[in-house]
């Protein structure tokens, strides 16, 4: 144990996510011996980050303002919706530059043995999203395991009989992978959405 | 540190750490097992979807201090892919994994009759025959009777009088007679302690024959034998679409 103030700087780093006690320990005196200044700046951000950052009451994803900046810009799409379980998830989306419409983040997975539920996730607000008719295509791009797929699956019935494209991320063999460590759900899946190389 | 191999079904994952996963299984062998599973949540895992809940696999293990680490993993039937693709069969077939994991108490104990009970109900189920519905209350009564809490729906579950009997009580072990009843026991009709007994003893053609009302009634029976035995609720069961 430690004096006082040190301990105290231990036992809350020692609750973050993935921080162990010894981890803890090393970041409480890494912190200790660095620049007063590099310290400051990072009180100041932890502080204002929990001020300052709140959900986007349109698509549900971390934003400074009411909406995102996403859904702020008008030249996004809004006639195409993607479904994503996590605001992570958005980022990744956002790094290929493949998509051009919105985003809503439902905040996790139906999985019913962690006690998630459908009226746990944003999947009523999805719904009011979509009553105005703009939207014209959902692309559910939840995880491609089975709580993802299954939460897919319960969307595809909610959503099919509203007259909407509905569309699932393909899945397949992974970039720069070996085809003999490919598992036989993802392999058969390839087979499954292979297409034709002539066009 | 030693390596072993066994059959095992996925019952359920947690995510570890940057991509690792803890994965609970009922193995053929070992009975209830914790492992990791390192770098699982990455695209390039060479695991892939073989470590999904409900994947029926074929594993080498490493033997570690707290946890066992899985080395290899090869699909011996993938009832994921069949079973998560359709919301009916994956909120039932939850209940079952997770009954499972609670049924079978201690890690490292064999279990073999509930792990032959739970790849029955999985095929079963993935199949699509039967109702998951009716695959589920089977499932339950039947690995609840494996466990030492078999329900007695035809001699009275204290003193053995032949049956049939009027009086259904979770707590008093199944159907009791008008002597020994107690009160607050629930009064079934005599179509739906039929088909209870032939849910238990995997009596298809009458199950299948039953009335919807009946199997309705049947359900909330077992839901309650299962909360009364298994003390705490099981958070799937309420999410459970029928």
């Amino acid at each position: 144990m430690y004096e006082g103030v040190v301990q105290d700087l231990i036992d809350e780093l020692g609750r973050l996510p993935g921080v162990g006690p010894k981890s803890a320990q090393r970041i409480a005196f890494h912190i200790l011996q660095a620049d007063p200044v590099d310290v400051r700046r990072l009180a100041e951000v932890l502080i204002v980050v929990k001020d300052k950052v709140k959900f986007c009451s349109v698509c549900g994803n971390v934003a400074e303002d009411e909406l995102c900046r996403i859904c702020r810009d008008q030249r996004r799409d809004p006639a195409v919706i993607c479904v994503v379980e996590e605001s992570k998830d958005v980022v990744a989306i956002e790094r290929t530059r493949e998509f051009r419409g919105r985003y809503h983040v439902l905040g996790g997975a139906i999985s019913p043995i962690e006690g998630v539920g459908p009226d746990d996730l944003r999947i009523r607000e999805l719904m009011t999203r979509l009553a105005d008719g703009v939207v014209t295509e959902v692309i559910l791009a939840t995880d491609p395991n089975l709580e993802g797929e299954a939460t897919a699956t319960y969307l595809t019935r909610l959503l099919r009989p509203m007259g909407l494209r509905v569309t699932r991320l393909a899945s397949g063999l992974p970039v720069g992978g070996d085809l003999e460590y490919a598992d036989e759900v993802t392999l058969g899946r390839a087979f499954e959405g292979r297409r034709s190389v002539d066009d | 540190m030693g390596l072993y191999r066994d059959e095992a079904v996925v019952l359920r994952t947690q995510k570890l750490g940057e991509a690792d996963r803890i994965i609970t299984l009922l193995t053929r062998g070992n009975g209830r097992v914790r492992a990791v599973a390192k770098g699982v949540r990455r695209t390039s895992s060479r695991f892939g979807s073989r470590l999904e809940p409900f994947t029926y696999v074929d594993l080498q293990l490493a033997e570690g201090r707290s946890l066992d680490v899985v080395t290899q993993a090869e699909t011996l039937s993938p009832f994921a892919a069949r079973i998560g693709s359709d919301y009916e069969r994956y909120t039932a077939g939850t209940v079952m994994l997770e009954t499972a994991e609670r049924l079978v108490i201690e890690d490292k104990e064999p279990a073999l009759q509930q792990f032959l009970l739970l790849i029955g109900a999985l095929r079963a189920m993935s199949s699509g025959e039967r109702s998951p519905s009716a695959v589920l209350d089977s499932f339950l009564l039947r690995s609840l009777s494996v466990a030492g809490y078999a329900p007695s729906f035809d001699g009275c579950a204290r003193c053995g009088l032949e049956g049939p009997h009027r009086a259904f009580s979770p707590s008093g072990g199944g159907m009791l007679c008008s002597t020994c009843r107690v009160p607050g026991s629930a009064s079934p009709a005599v179509e739906t302690v039929a088909l209870l007994g032939a849910l238990l003893a995997g009596d298809w053609a009458v199950v299948e024959a039953s009335e919807p009302r009946h199997r309705k009634e049947a359900t909330g029976l077992v839901a309650a034998y299962l909360a009364w035995h298994l003390e705490r609720g099981l958070k799937s069961l309420s999410h459970v679409e029928r």
